[in-house]
């Protein structure tokens, strides 16, 4: 039955035949071990091109959005942190070893008369390979990615005379934002793999053509490329495959805030392999600049593509090929050197992993509800620290987390504010002038206080003050709820952050309807740092039940 | 490698245990490896993701204005979870207000294939345009290819309100 598919397929297709011809092919009997590695980046741009197609599965390819899917993939998904450490680490290990099959090939000369043409090409699908690290780098848009890219385009733009063209070509003008990304992402997906495949084909087939470069003493007979030299192949591509694997599963592929262009603190670095370009632009200051952007790197990819050109000599054993040897040593240490240095003259990034188990830790005020929360505004605002200093120093009034259960009490603690002496004789605290629902926020806030979060409450960021502050008196919770307290008309509000950004959350303030259409909710103005403060405050919110 | 076996060509000299045991090796790593890759990617498309669904009640309608007897379209804001995002969206229920206040509250699309279906006075049935499909007042299916009766969603009266839930699973 099978035999008979096999049959009319191989009659129809011929296919039977090309794969044989594809796998006893002759190669020299000097072919071994050190010739596996071209297969394995074969097998590692497969690798890519598999993991790349299930991300874009649950992909959102847009600023913004783009965060909040892969949060998605690497949170709610499972496996899906699998598979991005399947991409991203497979990204860095693709880089290794077209870089290891460059530098075998470069060795041991088989770049020469006749195969000039197949190094050339490789120098080619290594820049490919890079282009696919440096645009893939800020698909996860976070801060990472944002400013690692925008350091990218300006980089491009310091290229003497293309600069400015090539700046406008990357969306970089002005700067990194959709546009950008929508290029990054176009040539990500869309050009670079069909590119690399074609450039692959034709690589494999001049290989082919010229036969894989015998050692310069070989005259034993040539040999089959199947089975052994597939077995080597074989052995090869499993040894990455695992180390690839267990990456993926142990090392974590970190994803961190979202991109922020107003992020001051943000120190943008690039993906490791471009660390060494990253540390060669700090020796060149001012005018000088474009020296070690655009011409050191220009003149480095040249030389490496006319290498077939530079050195012409006849194919000499691997052991007298002493000034290559040199060449690739020195090239080695210059790169390690400057790697080195980019790592230990760059500050460690603080930014924490936002997708890592047990990332959403709770802060003190998360617990509150906005109500009590808007009281610490107010315990602010009206300098009750001044006399109730906490952290069990002595202040002129009592330690308010020792205060009795009863007076606890809104009921209570509302009319005490008010007119401290009548409820509490020989009290020397002033009247707090607020109103009513001020009045109640600060007691609810003041009757959560306890030895234990004090101090974390008492030293919570003004954001979340303001921002529930906000909240409470705009009678938010007219509408929406949080840990359960307001109304159920719009959507309750606890964990906001895991589905929306700040641009969206600002946008739906000012035109609630452009963002959800039929939308109830009035637009509300607000100055900068209210804006600030409320989208803040939001965005932290816990997930309901945490 | 065996001297005696060289010929001008190719030399294919080796012993047939050790080219099955490559051909073995190779087809095993190949099949370890996809299945390592195949696995995590079905598990990646086919597992539902972690959000818990959580039935949310929202508040659709004020009883008091629904007739009694008759299904009306009422429409609602509800938010779903979809995929990466929480959306608010409009959604539309066939509700009928029985003599006794029960109110029962039909999903809009037809059993058969999800197309929307209307009430039509004249005959006293839901048609679904489509493939004609015809349900009586209470969902059953009356004729046409639907499969079953129409999808229900939960509801339930909260001080005059009519409140819908998740849709209800089907039999």
């Amino acid at each position: 039955m099978l035999k008979n598919i096999v049959d009319w397929l191989e009659n129809r297709t011929g296919i039977e035949t090309a794969i044989k011809s594809f796998l006893y092919e002759d190669i020299p009997a000097s072919s071994g071990w050190h010739q596996v590695i071209g297969s394995m980046a074969v097998f590692f741009f497969i690798i890519q091109v598999f993991t790349g197609g299930l991300l874009a599965f649950n992909y959102a390819p847009t600023p913004g959005e783009a965060y909040n899917s892969v949060k998605y993939i690497m949170t709610e998904l499972t496996g899906g942190s699998l598979i991005r450490g399947l991409h991203h680490w497979g990204a860095s290990m693709m880089l290794i070893i077209v870089v290891l099959h460059m530098l075998q090939v470069f060795l041991y000369g088989a770049y020469k008369k006749p195969r000039e043409a197949t190094w050339m090409l490789g120098v080619v699908l290594l820049l490919v390979t890079l282009a696919f690290g440096l645009t893939g780098y800020l698909l996860p848009w976070d801060n990472r990615a944002y400013w690692g890219t925008v350091v990218t385009t300006q980089i491009a733009g310091q290229a003497p005379v293309a600069g400015q063209y090539l700046t406008r070509l990357l969306g970089g003008e002005g700067s990194v934002g959709n546009v950008t990304f929508s290029r990054f992402y176009a040539l990500h997906t869309v050009l670079l793999p069909p590119l690399t495949l074609i450039l692959i084909g034709i690589h494999i087939y001049l290989v082919r053509r010229h036969g894989v470069t015998p050692a310069v003493d070989d005259t034993a007979p040539r040999r089959k490329f199947f089975p052994e030299q597939v077995f080597k192949d074989t052995v090869g591509v499993s040894f990455a495959f695992l180390i690839l694997f267990m990456m993926a599963v142990f090392a974590r592929v970190p994803l961190g805030r979202l991109a922020d262009p107003t992020d001051t603190n943000f120190i943008p670095r690039p993906e490791w392999y471009f660390l060494f370009l990253f540390q060669t632009l700090k020796f060149f200051k001012g005018p000088l600049e474009a020296i070690g952007s655009v011409v050191l790197p220009g003149v480095a990819v040249l030389t490496l593509f006319l290498i077939p050109f530079i050195d012409r000599g006849p194919l000499v054993r691997l052991g007298k090929r002493t000034f290559a040897f040199a060449f690739a040593a020195l090239a080695l240490i210059a790169w390690t050197g400057l790697t080195t240095a980019a790592i230990l003259t760059t500050p460690k990034t603080t930014e924490a992993d936002e997708t890592a188990p047990g990332a959403e830790s709770f802060e003190a005020w998360q617990a509150l509800t906005p109500n009590e929360l808007a009281g610490l505004a107010y315990f602010r605002k009206e300098n009750c620290k001044a006399c109730h200093p906490g952290a069990g120093k002595q202040g002129i009034g009592p330690d308010l987390t020792k205060i009795i259960p009863a007076h606890r009490e809104a009921a209570w603690m509302t009319p005490h504010f008010k007119n401290p002496a009548q409820i509490e004789p020989g009290s020397s605290m002033p009247p707090v002038q607020l109103d009513d629902a001020g009045l109640n926020a600060l007691s609810a806030f003041v009757g959560k206080l306890t030895p234990q979060n004090e101090t974390a409450l008492l030293s919570a960021p003004d954001f979340a003050a303001q921002g529930a502050l906000i909240y409470q008196t705009k009678h938010c919770d007219a509408c929406h709820q949080i840990q359960g307290v307001g109304k159920k008309v719009g959507p309750p509000l606890d964990g906001i952050g895991a589905h929306r950004d700040r641009a969206w959350l600002e946008k739906h303030f000012v035109d609630p309807k452009s963002m959800s259409p039929g939308s109830m909710m009035p637009p509300y103005k607000f100055t900068p740092p209210e804006m600030d403060a409320i989208c803040k405050y939001l965005l932290q919110l816990p997930k309901a039940g945490g | 490698m065996d001297e005696q076996h060289q010929s001008h060509e190719v030399a294919d000299d080796l012993s047939p245990t050790r080219r099955s045991f490559y051909i073995k090796f190779i087809y095993g790593i190949m099949t370890a490896i996809g299945a390592a890759l195949a696995a995590p990617a079905a598990i990646y498309l086919l597992f539902p993701p972690k959000i818990p669904k959580e039935g949310q009640w929202v508040d659709a309608a004020d009883l008091a204005n629904l007739p009694t007897g008759k299904p009306e379209e009422i429409s609602f804001q509800r938010t779903r979870v979809d995929g990466w995002k929480v959306t608010n969206e409009k959604a539309t229920a066939w509700v009928l207000k029985k003599p006794d206040n029960q109110v029962v509250a039909f999903a809009p699309q037809c059993t058969h294939l999800g197309c929307a279906y209307h009430w039509d006075d004249p005959s006293h049935t839901f048609i679904c345009p489509c493939h004609t499909s015809a349900f009586s007042i209470d969902g059953k299916v009356l004729s046409g290819p639907a499969p079953r009766p129409l999808d229900r969603y939960e509801v339930k009266v909260d001080g005059g309100r009519l409140q819908i839930g998740p849709m209800e699973p089907h039999a």
